[in-house]
């Protein structure tokens, strides 16, 4: 689904923060990508999301060579990728189902067919009696629970989420978790960037460590 | 078969699923309204349409003036006798108006008499002047036919036969100068219109680009959700194809009820000197039904290229985005 090959990352003339990363990532796998602040993790993350080009390297992602994708084609890529970033990104002028609903909308699907859907997955997560309410009065919680539900509702072929954890409280931490677990279960690869090694220990699966710029990979 | 489809609810709450609270529904736009500057930018597209407005519809109403003192001068022909020591003026005077009767083409000739060339001149000369001081000639005006083919050769020989001081005067000088001049006034209205469209175009570009920059937050979420560039520039481009005819239709009716009321206005004015000159330059001040319709059309131009521009900087700005 994703590999990377000899793969490099600097911005503008800065040294390079990411250095010949080579790996893979199947279709269907869990997999927690770790390391110490700075490592590189958002920017990985944000290759493996096209928002950054790679310096240099081979980045093929769904069998397409990301360096020959136009725009259209990075469009089409994206909507088989759901993303969490750590600040949320939600729209403020949109309800919570609004910003959940938003991937369905900009597919173009028709709203009876998927507002069951987002009411149900809302209220999983623990936002069905804030469906209503604009992002601004939510909590850092709930506003992580909304950015998570936001990128798994259209359940994309990949998931990349940043401490999707670090808001919320120890039992919802877990509750997402299962939630990463079911959705990688329905064939989603998916791949958490964390800190939190509890979380880490609470579910086997393979972890990339970041490490001064070099990736190690434990199975 | 979507992803979706293949595999049912992503999760199942079993006995436990909620009621449809009845207010969760996609009821806000993807960009909000408020967050463009509507207001400033539908006065912009207001006020340059208006001025667009005024200024084709000043056109249209001196060149329609010209068009009729250009058709009036060339329907007409004048024939000027100047008197001459020895000569009777009367006498030839007549004889030339019995030469341009008896001229194909010409129809209703009316030479001036005495009393009348001293009304002609009373402007200038003031009046109880006796031409008799003066060596003034005398004129013969004639009505050329319309769709003629004047022979002009001809009907100055006859003229010059029947009096050897007499000279025909076809108006071709005034009409030049008549034609030049309309002719610059549609070339000053159509500079001008250049110029307002122009800064419409700029004008609507840094509104659309101010707008680009104040959602820039959202660009990048509908770029997270996957839209591509066209979607994302559809939802700013309905507003700013909204605010284009908002604007259109504001300044364009304005301008229509300036020239509906500027008919009144100047018949209030008529009698005074100004009014006199007005009448003179633009004639009865009235557009016709023609004009409004091109006024409108105008309008629904400066609208259509609000959005163009809109919609050009629109994805000049999500290229850079990226």
């Amino acid at each position: 689904m994703v590999r990377f090959e000899n793969v490099g990352l600097r911005y503008g003339l800065g040294p390079e923060i990411l250095r010949d990363l080579s790996f893979a990532v199947p279709a269907h796998s869990f997999q927690f990508l770790t390391g110490p602040s700075g490592a590189g993790k958002t920017s990985l993350l944000k290759l493996l999301f096209l928002s950054l080009r790679p310096t240099r390297g081979l980045v093929t992602l769904f069998g397409q060579d990301v360096s020959l994708l136009g725009k259209d084609n990075i469009a089409d890529l994206r909507k088989r990728i759901g993303i969490v970033l750590q600040d949320f990104r939600l729209l403020d002028h949109m309800t919570t189902y609004e910003n959940v609903a938003l991937p369905f909308r900009v597919m173009g699907r028709d709203e009876s067919s998927y507002r069951k859907e987002v009411i149900d997955l809302l209220k999983w997560v623990g936002l069905g009696e804030r469906m209503d309410a604009l992002p601004p009065i939510l909590s850092g919680g709930e506003k992580q629970r909304a950015a998570i539900a936001r990128a798994v509702i259209s359940r994309p072929q990949l998931l990349l989420a940043d401490e999707p954890t670090g808001s919320v409280d120890p039992t919802l931490g877990r509750r997402l978790l299962r939630l990463f677990i079911e959705l990688n279960k329905s064939g989603t690869a998916v791949i958490i960037a964390t800190h939190d090694i509890t979380l880490m220990d609470q579910y086997d699966a393979r972890r990339l460590v970041l490490h001064q710029g070099r990736l190690h990979i434990y199975e | 078969m979507s992803r979706a489809e293949q595999h049912g609810p992503l999760v199942d709450l079993g006995n436990e699923r909620p009621q449809l609270p009845a207010r969760a529904r996609n009821l806000s736009p993807i960009v909000p309204r408020a967050s463009i500057a509507g207001r400033a930018l539908v006065a912009v597209v207001a006020i340059m349409t208006f001025l667009a407005s005024l200024t084709t519809g000043a056109v249209l109403l001196v060149s329609a003036s010209a068009a009729e003192w250009q058709s009036n001068v060339a329907s007409e022909i004048t024939a000027q006798v100047r008197p001459q020591a020895g000569r009777d003026l009367e006498r030839d005077t007549a004889a030339v108006a019995d030469a341009m009767r008896a001229q194909a083409g010409i129809v209703d000739v009316h030479p001036f008499t005495k009393k009348e060339s001293e009304k002609l001149l009373e402007p200038w000369l003031g009046s109880g002047l006796s031409l008799d001081d003066l060596p003034v000639p005398r004129l013969i005006v004639g009505r050329v036919q319309p769709g003629t083919a004047l022979d002009l050769a001809a009907l100055r020989k006859a003229v010059t036969q029947a009096a050897p001081t007499a000279s025909v005067d076809d108006h071709r000088a005034w009409i030049e100068r008549m034609r030049s001049m309309s002719g610059a006034t549609v070339l000053a209205g159509v500079g001008i219109l250049a110029l307002v469209i122009v800064a419409t175009i700029i004008s609507v570009s840094f509104a659309t680009r101010g707008a680009m920059a104040a959602n820039r937050p959202i660009v990048e979420v509908l770029h997270f959700v996957g839209a591509g560039d066209r979607y994302i520039a559809n939802c700013f481009f309905q507003h700013f194809l909204l605010l284009g005819l908002e604007g259109g239709v504001i300044g364009g009716g304005l301008a229509m009820l300036a020239f509906g009321f500027s008919e009144s206005i100047a018949t209030w004015f008529s009698g005074t000197p100004v009014g006199d000159q007005f009448a003179a330059l633009l004639g009865t001040f009235s557009l016709r039904p023609s004009g409004y319709l091109a006024l409108a059309a105008q309008a629904l131009v400066i609208a259509a290229t609000t959005a163009w521009a809109s919609r050009r900087t629109l994805f000049a700005t999500l290229d850079e985005i990226e």
